[in-house]
């Protein structure tokens, strides 16, 4: 999606006065027909994004019994999660998974988009080889994660392999339910997510900039590191946003690919749901969202997102 | 046209690795779906058959996959109908600032950051203590809504904002009504965006998850009825429906560019009258 050529200077809005002829939208003030035309959007947002966030926080204040839930206004709930060491490790652990797979996918993110945008020539290959990256998207994420399975397992074809070719004696047990399933399983469903907006943003990069930057001398490198890295930081961001969210937000792939052995505090969610520690649980997502929406602000001070749709 | 340089081919090679990794697993995940009868969940392969896929048509032996199938597919329509509709709407309202304008902008931002299972948990608790039933058509559709609509609205922002404005100036200088201008002047220009919203709204909801996972009520969608399926199936009959499932997800995608392609050529053949002598 490039820019399309300027449209010319806009004289007609600098114009007098329309004059429109019967009903129309345009008759309305412009804040009314704004109004109007994002009403639906609104309600669904205040419906189902304002009022759960609301409820969780009361919801949070909350006291349980083993089966029912009751309102009450105590601080029990943030008291036994703040003072067990069980929430920092869960804490450090999602974090830990956050950082790790933020860097990988930056890298590889970064080197994809870099080799779509710059490499391949013709925009027609562009637009085939990008979309042979996206659509994996638009499949299931567990069909996903459960195909990892016959790779990794201890009589699957990594072990297998690595075994016949004579690196390892046994089956290495680290390679599936571990860490490294983990985060394996996150870059392979999330880089995508860095290539997209990285490749948009350099996709409206001037080439004559690069051009100029070789003209005056520099190197490839010099050139990747003071005019497409500074460029491209907009898609770089937006990429880290959706990355780091997905990943701190996340209890299924976890659970899934670490055999319930690792925890996040997602798990520690869906854990306290499954028992029906509602009050519990919802504390737990005040935190949880505290965090992103922290981590979130200070990503959003390198980019103004408004500018950049 | 220059020679290709060295770093060409080292990315090249990094990308087909790339997209090895990306496919590897689905691709292998395809070939054990055909495992023998006695065949496990990883090689080799104990014979090839039809097996699992047959297994997967018993009622008994795997829950109710056809219903929950059913279900989603039902969900998706659902959600990707209503996510091109609002969309288009709040697009339209977005090319000008209004009083609350950023207000809502935060907070689709908001929807599409925020963790899933806070959603889920969210509404759950929201229609438990009002005592509505948890249903998939109703809170399990709102949920969904949180994010389909996001990624629809980004997608319409970054088409309105390259959205040449002088075909609507030359439409109302014409005497179109605003309603006639969006039909017949808009509306066919963004088409090809529209299917992308619309193929967005339909596979995100039919892989939705965990946004799902409290407020489905008692009848699963097929992502959760394949969860329930992780924890206590072992053959390969779950290869076989991560196979028809990604099998059906990538139909549903072709069918989607097919159009994108077919109205693009029709477009370009039929859509400029320049120099036919029209008025």
């Amino acid at each position: 999606m490039t820019d399309q050529t300027p449209s010319l200077p806009h004289a007609a809005s600098a114009r007098a006065p329309r004059t429109d002829s019967g009903f129309s939208l345009s008759r309305l003030p412009d804040a009314v027909t704004g109004w109007l035309l994002s009403l639906p959007l609104a309600l669904v947002l205040l419906f189902f994004l304002v009022l759960p966030i609301a409820m969780i926080v009361v919801v949070s204040f909350w006291g349980a019994t083993e089966f029912s839930i009751y309102p009450a206004f105590q601080f029990d709930n943030y008291e036994f999660l703040l003072t067990s060491p069980v929430t920092y490790q869960v804490f450090f652990n999602t974090i830990k998974y956050a950082v790790i797979t933020w860097a990988i996918t930056l890298v590889l993110g970064f080197t994809i988009a870099h080799f779509l945008a710059f490499h391949v020539r013709t925009q027609t290959w562009q637009i085939v080889l990008f979309l042979l990256c996206t659509i994996p998207f638009w499949t299931s994420n567990i069909i996903r994660m459960i195909s990892w399975i016959p790779f990794l397992g201890r009589n699957g074809i990594a072990n297998s392999t690595l075994i016949s070719m004579g690196v390892i004696d046994e089956p290495l047990e680290w390679l599936l339910f571990s860490d490294f399933s983990v985060i394996l399983a996150f870059v392979h469903l999330y880089t995508l997510f860095m290539v997209v907006p990285i490749f948009n943003t350099m996709m409206r990069i001037d080439k004559s900039l690069i051009e100029a930057a070789y003209d005056n001398g520099a190197s490839g490198f010099q050139t990747l590191t003071n005019v497409i890295i500074p460029l491209a930081k907009p898609g770089i961001m937006i990429g880290s946003i959706f990355v780091v969210t997905l990943v701190m937000g996340d209890f299924i792939t976890v659970r899934f690919m670490s055999g319930s052995q690792k925890a996040n505090v997602g798990r520690l969610i869906s854990n306290d749901v499954a028992l029906l520690q509602y009050p519990s649980a919802a504390a737990t997502a005040v935190i949880l969202l505290i965090t992103v929406l922290l981590v979130i602000s200070i990503l959003l001070r390198f980019v103004d997102i408004r500018k950049e749709l | 046209m220059d020679k290709r340089s060295r770093s060409f081919y080292v990315l090249a090679c990094f990308f087909a690795l790339f997209l090895v990794f990306l496919y590897g697993p689905t691709i292998t995940i395809a070939i054990l779906s055909f495992q023998g009868p006695q065949g496990g969940l990883t090689f080799p392969m104990r014979g090839v058959s039809l097996h699992w896929f047959h297994d997967l048509f018993e009622q008994q032996a795997v829950g109710d996959i056809w219903g929950s199938f059913s279900r989603s597919l039902l969900l998706g329509l659902m959600v990707m109908a209503t996510t091109v509709v609002v969309s288009v709407m709040g697009g339209l309202a977005f090319r000008k600032r209004f009083p609350g304008s950023g207000v809502i902008f935060y907070l689709i931002v908001t929807s599409l950051v925020i963790p899933s299972i806070l959603i889920s948990l969210g509404v759950g608790l929201i229609f438990s203590q009002s005592g509505l039933p948890v249903h998939w058509a109703t809170s399990g559709f709102g949920s969904q809504l949180t994010w389909t609509l996001p990624f629809g609205l980004l997608i319409m922002f970054a088409v309105f904002n390259r959205f040449d404005k002088s075909y609507e100036e030359a439409a109302r200088d014409q005497g179109a009504t605003s309603w006639q201008t969006i039909r017949h002047v808009i509306l066919p220009i963004i088409a090809p965006m529209l299917l992308g919203v619309a193929l967005f709204g339909f596979t995100l909801s039919y892989d939705e998850f965990a946004r799902t996972l409290l407020t489905a009520g008692s009848y699963n969608t097929l992502p959760l009825e394949i969860y329930g399926m992780t924890t206590n199936v072992t053959t390969p009959v779950i290869f076989a429906l991560g196979t028809l499932t990604t099998g059906f997800s990538f139909l549903i995608i072709g069918l989607f560019l097919a159009v994108v392609v077919t109205l693009n050529r029709r477009r370009s053949r039929l859509g400029s009258d320049a120099g036919q002598g029209l008025v």
